[in-house]
C-alpha cells in the first residue's frame, strides 16, 4: 500500500505530513496523477512554509486520489489506500497509526473529511479565505481549501494556528485580523444552540449523529431539527461548479512543458489528446466532460449559472440559520465504511458521497469533523466549533 | 448596383505597465527568449493571478480618452483553447463585465467628421510566441509575451471605408499615446487589429456576409487587404465567382490576396467563466477621480492653445502635439524660460535632430524640460554662445545635468572681458593678412573666413555682435 508518494527522515519532535496536492520543493509532488509522476516544483506552498515556520517539519507526502476528487483516495495512479480493510485516504492512515501532529491536506471533494469522519480523527476545514492556497495544485479554486487532520482537536487547532493568515500571494484571502479569529486564544461565543439538518441525516447512518446529539442534550446546549432541504442540491451544483473549474485547471496539463507526454504522436492535437488519454484515470475524464459541458455555449445559462446561484442561494440558508443557531449538525458519510465494492458498484459514488461535504465546499464556510459528524459555522467561527468539538472528545464517548 | 461597405474593428494595445498582468515578471519588448517567464506565466500550477493595479488605471485612462463608461465593478474571466503559446490552455480576459463601455470617437476623413462608437474595452493577458525552426522542423515557445497586458477596443460596425479606417486607427493611436496608454507600434506588435468586413446594397438595413482578418500590424497593410476585400465581396455578389461565407481569413500582403484560414471541422467553444482567483475588481470614487485628473488634455486643445494664446504657428503647434513627450517638455521649458517661440525651436528642430541620431522617436524624448528652458535662458541672455548650447543639449540627453553648472566645467561661458577678445582678435588679423587685405579690398568672405578663426580661437565663448564690432575695429586699424 503506497501511503507515501515522498518521504524523508526526520529526527526533529514536530513532524507532519502534507497531501499530495501541496507543493514542495525537495518532495514530489503528483495530485495522485500518472501526469505529474516524479514532478518537482520550483516553489513551495505557503502552507509548507508556514508550517516549517512554526517550527513543524514536513516528513512526507502523503498519497491522494488523482486530483482529490474522489470518495477516499481511491483513484490514485500510485495505488487506493485503506485501514484494516476499509478504504480512507493516506492522510488518515498516517494520522491515525504514525506519530506525526497531524496533516495538511487539500479538500475539493469531501475526500479528507470523509476519510477523518471514517477514521474517527479530528479534521478542520476553515472558513475559505483565511490559508494560502498559493502553491496548491488547483482543483476548483472556488471552493478549494486547505484543512488540518491530527488525533485531536488540540493538536488540529496547534496545525490551524500555524497555517492560517494572510498571504499576498493569494488574491482570495481575508485581511489579518479577520484570519487571526481563528487561532488559539481568539475571542469567541460558545455554541449553545445547534441546529440538525434533517434532510442530510435522512440518506444517512443515524448512529453518529444520534450519539453527538445525546452528548448535546448531556453538555445543556440545544439542539433543534431543521428541514434544510435546500442543503440537498449543494451536491449537484458543487459537482457542476467543481467539474467546470478542474477542466479549466487540468488544461494546463497538456504534454507541451512538463508532466507527461506521450511517445506517440505525430503533429501537436495528437500530443494533446495522446498525453491526456494516457495518463488521466477514469474518474477525472469524467469531471473533465462534464465540466467541458457545463460551461459550453447553451449549457453555461442551464448548469454552471445555475450552480452559482444554488451556491448564492445556499450561502442566504445557512445566513438565516445562524441568525438563531450556533452551528448545524451533519453527517459526513452515508455509512461507516467503504470498499473497492462499493467503487464498482457505481463509478461517481464520490459526486453523490459529497452531499455531506459540498454544502461547507460550495459556501466556504468553516466545518469540523468530529465523532464522525461534522459541525458547520459561521465564517470565523471555527473556536467556537472546536470548542465544542473538544467538549465531546472529553465527555462524549 | 452601389455597394456600402461596413467595418469593425478589433484593436488589440499593449499597455505601457513596467510588469505583467498578474505576476511581476517585466513586460518590456526585445528581451532575449524566455527570460521574462516566471512559474506564473508559464502555466505551472500552484501560481495565483495577482492582478496588476497599473493595467486597470491604463484600462480606465484608455476609457476615459475614448469616452467611455467606466463599470465601477469590473471582473476577470477564463477563456478556454488549447494553442502551445498560451501555457495554461486558458486566458484571462474580460467577457462578462468588460472595465469600459459605450464610448466614441471623432475621426476627420475628406468627407469631414464623424463619430465612431466603441463598443467596450476590456483588459485581458497577452499569450506568447512561437518560433518555427525549418532547419530542425520543429516549434519553440516563447513565454515573454505571455500575460503581458493587453487591451482590446472593440468598435461597433460604423467604419464605411479603408480612409476611415486609417483615421480611426491613427486617432486612437494619438490619444492612446497621448494619455501613455502604449505606445501603440504596429511594427512591435503592440497595437494590432482585426478587421470584420461585409458589404451590402447602398441603402439596405441588412448585413451581409462578414469576413475577418485577424492580427493585421501595418497600416498599409489594413488599406490594401480592405480594399481587396470590398472588390473580392462585390465580385462574388455579382459574378457570382465564389460563395461568401462567414470565415476566418489572412491576409498575405506580400502577394496581395487574403486566404482562407483552414477552419476546423467543430466551432471553438471558449467556455468562458469567471476566474474565481481574481476577486472582482471594484473602482471607488477617489480612485476614478485620480485617474480622470491625471488625463492629459487632447492633443487639438493643446493646439488652440499654443496657436491662440501662445503665438506659435500652426506648423510649430503641429509638430509639438504629434507626441506627449514634445508637449511636456515643451511646456515644462516655457514655464521656465517664458519664451514659446524659442522652446518650440529647440524641440522641433534641435531635440528632433538628436532623436533622429540616437534613431528615437519623438515619443521617446526624455530630456529634463526645466534643464532646456535654463539653457534657452542662457542662450538668450548671452551666456553661453549657440553652438555651445548644442553641446550642452547633447549631453542633456546622455544625462540629467544642470545647464550653467555643465558650462561653466566645461568654460562655455561667454567672456565679457573685451580687453581679452581684442588681444585675441589682434592675433588673429595680424597672422592673415591676405584676408585682411581681401575684405578691404571689397569681398566679404573674406570676414566671415576671419570670423570663424576668431571665435574658434575664443572657443565660442563670445557674443558675435560684439565680436563682429571689435573685428572690424582691428581690422580697420591694422
Ligand atoms: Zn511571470
Amino acid at each position: 500500500m503506497n501511503l507515501y508518494i515522498d518521504k524523508k527522515d526526520s529526527a526533529a519532535a514536530k513532524n507532519v505530513v502534507v497531501d499530495d496536492m501541496i507543493l514542495t520543493k525537495d518532495l514530489t509532488t503528483t495530485a495522485g496523477s500518472k501526469m505529474l509522476e516524479g514532478y518537482k516544483s520550483l516553489f513551495a506552498a505557503e502552507v509548507a512554509d508556514k508550517l516549517e515556520g512554526a517550527g513543524y517539519t514536513v516528513t512526507g507526502k502523503a498519497n491522494v486520489g488523482e486530483l482529490a476528487i474522489d470518495l477516499a483516495g481511491e483513484t490514485s495512479y500510485f495505488g487506493a489506500t485503506e485501514l484494516e480493510g476499509k478504504l480512507t485516504n493516506a492522510a488518515s492512515v498516517i494520522v491515525k497509526n504514525e506519530d506525526v501532529c497531524g496533516a495538511v491536506v487539500f479538500e475539493v471533494n469531501g475526500a479528507n473529511m470523509r476519510s477523518a469522519a471514517l477514521c474517527d480523527l479530528i479534521l478542520v476545514k476553515p472558513t475559505y479565505g483565511t490559508v494560502s492556497r498559493f502553491g496548491t495544485i488547483p482543483g476548483a479554486c472556488s471552493g478549494d481549501t486547505v484543512c488540518v487532520m491530527a488525533k485531536t482537536t488540540g493538536a488540529a487547532h496547534e496545525l490551524l494556528d500555524a497555517v492560517a493568515g494572510y498571504d499576498c500571494k493569494d488574491g482570495t484571502m481575508h485581511a489579518d485580523e479577520k484570519c487571526a479569529l481563528l487561532k488559539s486564544g481568539a475571542e469567541f461565543a460558545p455554541v449553545k444552540k445547534v441546529a440538525v439538518a434533517n434532510s442530510l441525516c435522512d440518506t444517512a447512518d443515524p448512529a453518529k449523529v444520534e450519539a453527538f446529539k445525546t452528548f448535546l442534550a448531556k453538555a445543556g446546549v440545544e439542539a433543534v431539527e431543521v428541514d434544510a432541504d435546500i442543503l440537498t442540491s449543494a451536491s449537484a451544483a458543487w459537482t457542476a461548479l467543481m467539474c467546470a473549474e478542474l477542466c479549466n485547471n487540468v488544461s494546463r496539463y497538456d504534454g507541451v512543458k512538463y508532466g507527461y507526454r506521450t511517445k506517440n504522436y505525430k503533429n501537436i492535437d495528437e500530443l494533446y489528446t495522446n498525453s491526456r488519454t494516457e495518463a488521466f484515470g477514469m474518474l477525472l475524464k469524467t469531471a473533465i466532460l462534464y465540466g467541458s459541458d457545463a460551461l459550453s455555449t447553451g449549457n453555461y445559462e442551464k448548469v454552471y449559472d445555475k450552480g452559482l446561484r444554488v451556491r448564492r442561494v445556499i450561502s442566504e440558508y445557512f445566513a438565516s440559520l445562524f441568525a438563531e443557531y450556533d452551528a448545524v449538525l451533519m453527517p459526513v458519510t452515508s455509512k461507516d465504511e467503504y470498499t473497492m465494492a462499493d467503487i464498482e458498484a457505481d463509478r461517481y459514488i464520490s459526486f453523490k458521497e459529497n452531499r455531506f461535504t459540498s454544502p461547507a465546499m460550495i459556501t466556504g464556510l468553516p466545518a469540523v469533523v468530529v465523532g464522525g459528524v461534522q459541525l458547520v459555522g459561521k465564517a470565523f467561527s471555527e473556536n467556537a466549533l472546536l470548542d465544542l468539538a473538544e467538549k465531546f472528545e472529553k465527555e462524549g464517548k | 448596383m452601389k455597394y456600402e461597405t461596413v467595418i469593425g474593428l478589433e484593436v488589440h494595445v499593449e499597455l505601457a505597465t513596467e510588469s505583467k498582468i498578474f505576476c511581476s515578471c517585466s513586460a518590456k519588448f526585445g528581451a532575449e527568449q524566455n527570460d521574462h517567464v516566471c512559474p506564473a506565466c508559464c502555466g505551472m500550477p500552484g501560481m495565483l493571478p495577482i492582478v496588476n493595479k497599473r493595467v486597470v488605471d491604463l484600462g480606465m485612462t484608455a476609457g476615459m480618452m475614448l469616452n467611455c463608461d467606466i463599470n465601477r465593478t469590473t471582473t476577470f474571466d477564463k477563456k478556454s483553447y488549447y494553442y502551445p503559446d498560451l501555457p495554461g490552455s486558458y486566458q484571462t480576459t474580460q467577457w462578462f463585465a468588460p472595465i469600459c463601455v459605450n464610448g466614441k470617437v471623432k475621426i476627420n476623413t475628406s468627407k469631414g467628421e464623424k463619430f465612431v462608437r466603441i463598443k467596450q474595452i476590456h483588459m485581458e493577458e497577452d499569450a506568447g510566441k512561437l518560433v518555427h525552426d525549418d532547419w530542425t522542423d520543429t516549434s519553440l515557445v516563447d513565454y515573454n509575451r505571455t500575460s503581458v497586458p493587453l487591451i482590446e477596443i472593440v468598435s461597433q460596425p460604423d467604419l464605411s471605408s479603408a480612409e476611415e479606417v486609417l483615421a480611426y486607427l491613427e486617432r486612437l493611436r494619438d490619444l492612446l499615446r497621448f494619455a501613455k496608454v502604449s505606445d501603440c507600434r504596429f511594427e512591435q506588435g503592440s497595437m494590432r487589429c482585426d478587421v470584420n468586413l461585409s458589404i451590402r446594397p447602398e441603402g439596405s438595413d441588412k448585413l451581409g456576409v462578414r469576413t475577418e482578418m485577424k492580427n493585421m500590424n501595418s497600416l498599409s497593410a489594413i488599406e490594401r487587404a480592405i480594399d481587396y476585400e470590398v472588390a473580392r465581396h462585390i465580385d462574388a455578389l455579382e459574378n457570382h465567382t465564389e460563395e461568401l461565407v462567414q470565415e476566418t481569413r489572412r491576409w498575405d500582403d506580400v502577394k496581395g490576396k487574403s486566404y482562407s484560414m483552414r477552419t476546423k471541422e467543430t466551432a471553438g467553444d471558449y467556455r468562458y467563466f469567471p476566474d474565481p482567483n481574481v476577486m472582482p475588481v471594484v473602482i471607488d470614487d477617489e480612485w476614478f477621480d485620480s485617474i480622470r485628473a491625471s488625463l492629459p488634455e487632447f492633443p487639438e486643445v493643446k493646439k488652440a492653445k499654443y496657436t491662440e494664446e501662445l503665438g506659435l504657428s500652426e506648423y510649430d503647434a503641429d509638430q509639438l502635439t504629434q507626441s506627449r513627450a514634445y508637449c511636456d517638455c515643451f511646456e515644462a521649458a516655457l514655464a521656465e524660460s517664458g519664451m514659446a517661440k524659442e522652446s518650440a525651436n529647440w524641440i522641433i528642430s534641435d531635440c528632433a535632430k538628436a532623436l533622429n541620431r540616437r534613431q528615437e522617436t519623438a515619443d521617446m524624448l526624455k530630456i529634463n524640460g526645466k534643464a532646456l528652458g535654463q539653457l534657452i535662458k542662457l542662450v538668450s541672455e548671452d551666456k553661453v554662445g549657440r553652438a555651445n548650447a548644442k553641446k550642452i543639449l547633447d549631453a542633456m540627453f546622455e544625462e540629467d545635468i544642470d545647464p550653467l553648472a555643465y558650462a561653466e566645467k566645461n568654460g562655455f561661458i561667454v567672456s565679457n572681458d573685451t580687453g581679452a577678445i581684442e588681444a585675441i582678435v589682434k592675433a588673429v588679423v595680424e597672422a592673415d593678412p591676405k584676408s585682411v587685405a581681401d575684405f578691404k579690398g571689397g569681398k566679404e568672405k573674406a570676414l566671415m573666413a576671419l570670423f570663424g578663426k576668431c571665435m574658434k580661437e575664443l572657443k565660442g565663448n563670445c557674443n558675435p555682435q560684439v565680436l563682429r564690432e571689435i573685428l572690424i575695429d582691428q581690422i580697420n586699424k591694422a
